[in-house]
């Protein structure tokens, strides 16, 4: 009896124990073990780390006193001890003391917890705004005032989540480009949806708020600490919520400055091909790796989509009907539908590219070739 | 006594009886909770290594959304209703439910509902797969065209619920046996009116939801679509207002069932009978005014964020009072640990857990890094697996002898229990660690650093799903080879009116009223 109290002793206070010895000895150690949440590198972030050890002691220590009383209870008032059961019941001391005592624990508890949210909820006096948008599935960053805009989308390739290549470090959680922002600067992010609810993650920040199409949600940032550091959608978005991951790359102020001269200058070069005329070949050949990373994960790469949910763009539909319906449902979208408007994520000649290669590609042989021009032209008529 | 049960396959069609009704309700809910415990092991499979190697992301959320809605509404929430239906009447000394045809009626609509709701995997554009939380517009604008049969069978679920709930309050409050005053009354029968009010309150409110979004479907409303003046935030506000009582109206009759097995194996009586149903009563309240704490990150005015933190921190005192009322049930007894015992101690102690991670999860700074994490899967896996399963395991063991006149195999209780009691836990700690270290939820993928312990929960998941197949077997080897039982009771400490009547229990009982001092 007494081997069988231990073995119940030991499996269900074993967990207990060690998250609570991990948690204090392991708390900084990160890697494939790790049991505690990360202390980050904000304000914020910090002070939740020390709200989540405070609850973290108060609960475990209950636990640990209220589990005791319970075991010693299993094992000295065992009928097989002996034990011969007393009749008492009904006590109001006793209720009152134990209906007080959790209350006033809970009333000291909600002390720095509020302190804390009330900093979290102030975004006066940011020096900087970022405007993070949410889509099926990768996240657009806008710095407000400065005309930089840009995807940020997984990079991990097909061959790696499928198995038939080694995945690579960082697996999952790397992006074609990542969120550059300054240290020391308190950045204030406006986050919102185009499609579906979204959410905006990153463990380190201490930030993590809803991107709600239609609605824009405010919270803010001041990094202390340059490095990269990343972060995921927490909020089910459809079959993509896995594979849209956050990546930020938190640069000193000086070397910010010089990244957002050269992001300009590149921004501006973009803009200037609109009026570039292309060949067929070079459409096709940017359209293959725009439709690749922008279009695939629904249509598919052979274009046949899935049936029921993504139509086929071979041999029917749009892709081979005239080409203004084409443009005009690349650049607006179809309302009600889980076709995005392409028209403010992509660049002019990547809308041009995909709409030249969705229609000269899988037998699709109509022939007409979209120039960047035309979907600006498509763009300035429609607005 | 003039009649027992009809002849034939009609028995079950045709019946009024509470006794054969439970049991479909019982077999029903053990059905949908192998189905939707299938669900979860193809979850756990799939999760079992990073990268995707059995599943596509697709077919994984429709698994992740059908897991939750089969287990809340097929398994847990009918077992509870069958539980009700066997034990309400032969606790309170009545003869029946008071409308035995409804009853017939209110549980022949779920295996429709279920029909409706499981031929979807088959239907081209799949399953529902937007979770079982279904927010908008990911369950309306984008959602597969399947959603109409989903409308269809939650409707037809809180119908049945709603039904089942009328019964209860009907049969309680009119049929108690003459000297039963309420404050009398055994507890799983409190905790069950009080589930049952609850019932009625919230799921037209859920059916309303699901009406919202009918309508933004297929009638070109914009309840929930912000480009026509609608509020995707909306959704939410009238989904949880529904959930939070739901999740009260899941572990209240567990609490009940708890607060027999512990006063009949400690051969003592419940310590605070009356402070007990004031806190189910408590709680029973709280449970409507703190719906949008599971909302904490969706941009609410810092007034309402510091509300629902304070009003969610309240619901630990009444819960805490529970706790404390079972362990002095048990301080100074004369304990002894049967199957059904094993379970009720078990689920002191991991509910308990739950409630304290619940805690944590109240404190909003911090929900900022637990919200949507496997630190919440851990959590409400704990209330609801150790809650709800846990109980209503430990009450067909308690009661299973009553019910059948055969004693199930002692050995084989407990066996069951540890496989289980170790699956589970293996399962269901380390997703604590998994989401602290941030892994969100309702992921089909994830980064190399929760690769092992996602190994450690699948490996649980799979020994946790093993223990379930063997309580399949103890039960049918008890129906049908179990010693045979003819002492009305079956436990020396167990008190109450249903172990008055003989064992087996008669097909018909308390015909005529027993008298209640």
């Amino acid at each position: 009896m007494l081997r069988r109290a231990k073995m119940l002793f030991t499996l269900i206070f074993a967990p207990v124990v060690s998250l609570a010895i991990s948690a204090g000895a392991l708390a900084e150690e990160a890697g494939n073990w790790a049991v505690n949440m990360p202390r980050g590198v904000t304000s914020v972030s910090n002070s939740i780390y020390d709200i989540h050890m405070l609850v973290f002691w108060i609960v475990t220590i209950t636990g640990v006193l209220v589990f005791a009383v319970m075991f010693y209870v299993m094992y000295a008032h065992r009928k097989s001890r002996g034990a011969v059961a007393a009749n008492f019941h009904e006590n109001t001391t006793a209720e009152i003391v134990w209906t007080a005592i959790p209350a006033v624990i809970l009333v000291l508890l909600c002390i720095p917890a509020t302190t804390s949210i009330l900093d979290i909820y102030d975004t006066s006096e940011a020096e900087m705004d970022i405007k993070v948008t949410g889509l099926q599935w990768k996240w657009q960053y806008e710095y407000l005032g400065e005309d930089v805009k840009f995807l940020s989308e997984l990079t991990t390739p097909e061959s790696e989540i499928y198995n038939t290549a080694p995945k690579g470090q960082y697996y999952h959680e790397e992006v074609n480009e990542p969120l550059v922002l300054p240290a020391n600067t308190k950045v204030r992010f406006l986050i919102t949806g185009q499609d579906v609810i979204h959410s905006w993650w990153v463990p380190d920040f201490g930030v993590k708020r809803d991107a709600l199409p239609g609605f824009v949600n405010e919270t803010w940032a001041n990094v202390l600490e340059p490095g990269v550091y990343r972060g995921q959608c927490t909020e089910l978005c459809g079959k993509g919520h896995a594979f849209m991951p956050i990546v930020v790359n938190v640069l000193e102020k000086e070397e910010y400055k010089t990244w957002l001269i050269d992001k300009k200058a590149e921004q501006a070069a973009i803009r200037e091909l609109t009026n570039k005329t292309f060949t067929m070949d070079e459409l096709m050949e940017i359209g293959e790796a725009a439709y690749n990373r922008s279009c695939a994960g629904c249509h598919q790469v052979n274009g046949q989509g899935v049936p029921g949910v993504f139509p086929s763009l071979v041999g029917q539909g749009i892709a081979i009907g005239p080409v203004e319906a084409h443009i005009d449902i690349i650049v607006n979208g179809q309302a009600g539908t889980a076709m995005q408007a392409f028209g403010d994520q992509l660049s002019e000649l990547d809308q041009a590219a995909i709409i030249t290669y969705e229609r000269n590609a899988w037998g699709n042989n109509v022939g007409d070739i979209t120039q960047p021009i035309d979907v600006y032209n498509w763009k300035k008529g429609k607005r | 006594m003039a009649h027992g049960p009809a002849k034939g396959i009609g028995r079950w069609f045709f019946t009024t009886n509470h006794k054969d009704i439970g049991t479909l309700y019982l077999w029903f809910s053990f059905a949908m909770f192998l189905m939707g415990g299938f669900f979860a092991m193809v979850i756990r499979a799939e999760l079992f290594q990073p990268g995707m190697q059995i599943i596509k992301p697709e077919f994984f959320n429709q698994m992740t959304t059908m897991h939750g809605l089969v287990m809340v509404f097929g398994a847990i929430m009918p077992a509870f209703v069958g539980l009700a239906n066997w034990m309400i009447p032969m606790q309170i000394g009545a003869p029946d439910m008071a409308l035995p045809r409804m009853n017939n009626l209110s549980f022949w609509i779920l295996p429709m509902a279920f029909t409706i709701l499981t031929a979807t995997l088959f239907m081209e554009g799949g399953a529902p797969n937007f979770g079982w939380t279904f927010y908008a517009p990911l369950s309306t604008t984008y959602a597969p065209p399947t959603v109409n049969y989903f409308i269809f069978g939650v409707h037809l679920m809180g119908a049945s619920s709603i039904m089942g709930s009328i019964n209860i309050i009907a049969t309680v409050l009119n049929m108690r046996a003459p000297g039963m005053t309420l404050m009398k009354m055994p507890m799983f029968v409190w905790t069950w009116l009080i589930t049952a009010f609850l019932l009625i309150a919230v799921m037209p409110v859920l059916a309303g939801a699901v009406t919202m979004m009918l309508m933004d479907i297929n009638f070109g409303t914009s309840f929930f679509n912000a480009a026509g003046g609608g509020d995707p935030v909306l959704f939410q506000h009238v989904f949880w207002f529904f959930g939070h009582p739901e999740v009260y109206i899941i572990i209240l009759p567990a609490f009940g069932v708890i607060s027999h097995i512990i006063p009949a194996f400690s051969r003592k009586p419940l310590f605070g009978y009356s402070s007990m149903v004031y806190a189910t009563a408590s709680i029973a309240f709280l449970s409507f005014i703190v719906w949008a704490h599971h909302m904490f990150l969706v941009g609410m005015p810092i007034g309402g964020e510091l509300y629902f933190m304070y009003a969610t921190m309240l619901i630990a005192v009444p819960t805490a009072a529970k706790v404390f009322n079972w362990i002095s049930t048990m301080f100074r007894g004369s304990l002894t640990f049967e199957t059904p015992m094993l379970y009720a101690v078990a689920f002191v102690i991991l509910f308990t857990i739950g409630g304290f991670t619940g805690i944590m999860l109240a404190v909003a700074p911090a929900d900022i890094q637990y919200h949507d994490t496997y630190f919440v899967v851990a959590h409400f896996h704990y209330v609801m697996v150790a809650g709800a399963i846990f109980s209503s395991t430990a009450a067909v063991y308690y009661w299973l002898p009553k019910w059948t006149g055969k004693m199930y195999n002692e050995t084989m209780g407990k066996v069951q229990f540890w496989i289980g009691f170790i699956g589970f836990n293996v399962t269901f700690f380390p997703q604590h660690f998994i989401g602290l270290a941030g892994m969100p939820r309702r992921y089909s993928d994830y980064a190399l650093q929760f690769s092992d312990w996602n190994m450690i929960s699948s490996t649980g998941a799979f020994i946790y799903g093993t223990a379930q197949l063997l309580f399949l077997y103890n039960v049918i080897t008890t129906i049908r080879s179990g010693k045979p039982v003819s002492e009305p009771k079956t436990w020396d400490g167990a008190e109450g009116l249903e172990w008055t009547l003989p064992t087996p229990a008669p097909y018909h009982t308390f015909t005529t009223p027993p008298a209640v001092k």
